[in-house]
């Protein structure tokens, strides 16, 4: 039971989460069911940042795609009528485009990852990485800090412009 | 691929591991015991669903009020204004006065939205 054995199994465990919970949420029948795999799913995928060292990518991953956009979706669900009662097909009617679309992505994906030259040597993970963000925010990228909060304050404001229209 | 990827027994998410393993094997273990030795015999009263004592009555998969979802559009936005918090207190220390200006600007920006929210009602439960 190595370390590197370890990692190994990690990261297959994780993958095969992910995966495994990617294919539920497209074939479940059930949109709440497939939304509860997508919260499953999202969470797996901050277990590859984490092994990735990505320590705050995980936290986002976790805060913002498993608490808020898989609860918005959870919530659009539930909201609406008789979505949730409804049996929905999962066999798409047009399956040769979507094979033909599928097989194009696979292919970029193959010739971008044999093309991409990734570093295999003994590279040290940037174990600060969070704090080297906190500073680049404070002082660098401040005008830009700072926009994101106008920016966010525009998202509230029209929301609830279109939520309440009275 | 162990080169790449951080070291996994030094890295403190190996305890998170190891807590993911442990809380779905007890789960598990009891769920499974309990099957194993507990007599089988259901009635129908037996498999009603518990609802706190109440008699339950149609299905549970009803549409939800959608006052609900400005609750959940107001705390993403929050949940993202959360985010910035980290790296910031992460180098706060560091940095001092500047830094402290700086996120007391960009919290004050969504206290403005807050106030908006209070202001339309938004909050206030009818």
């Amino acid at each position: 039971m190595t370390d590197a054995f370890l990692t190994n199994l990690a990261f297959y465990v994780i993958s095969f989460c992910v995966i495994a919970g990617g294919i539920f949420v497209v074939s479940s029948r059930n949109l709440f069911h497939s939304a509860v795999f997508l919260v499953f799913t999202l969470f797996s995928v901050a277990g590859i940042f984490v092994m990735l060292s990505a320590y705050l990518l995980a936290a986002i991953q976790v805060l913002v795609y498993v608490g808020a956009v898989a609860m918005l979706m959870i919530f659009g669900v539930m909201l609406t009528t008789q979505l949730s009662n409804v049996r929905i097909r999962y066999m798409n009617e047009q399956v040769w485009p979507a094979l033909l679309i599928c097989a194009g992505f696979l292919a970029l994906l193959v010739y971008g990852l044999t093309d991409t030259p990734f570093a295999t040597g003994n590279v040290a993970a940037p174990v600060e990485g969070a704090k080297a963000i906190g500073t680049l925010l404070m002082t660098k990228y401040v005008l830009p800090f700072e926009m994101v909060s106008v920016l966010l304050l525009a998202a509230l404001v029209g929301a609830i412009v279109i939520a309440k229209k009275d | 691929m162990s080169v790449i990827l951080g070291s996994f027994l030094v890295s403190e998410y190996a305890a998170v591991a190891v807590f993911l393993l442990v809380g779905t094997g007890i789960v598990l273990f009891t769920f499974g015991l309990a099957k194993v030795i507990r007599p089988s015999n259901p009635t129908p009263i037996k498999l009603e669903t518990y609802e706190c004592g109440e008699t339950p009555y149609g299905t549970a998969e009803i549409q939800y009020n959608v006052r609900f979802y400005i609750y959940a559009l107001l705390f993403v936005i929050f949940d993202v204004e959360a985010i910035f918090l980290f790296p910031w207190a992460l180098v706060y220390r560091s940095l001092g006065l500047f830094a402290f200006v700086e996120m007391f600007i960009f919290i004050a920006m969504l206290v403005f939205g807050l106030f908006y929210a209070w202001k339309k009602g938004v909050l206030k439960w009818v």
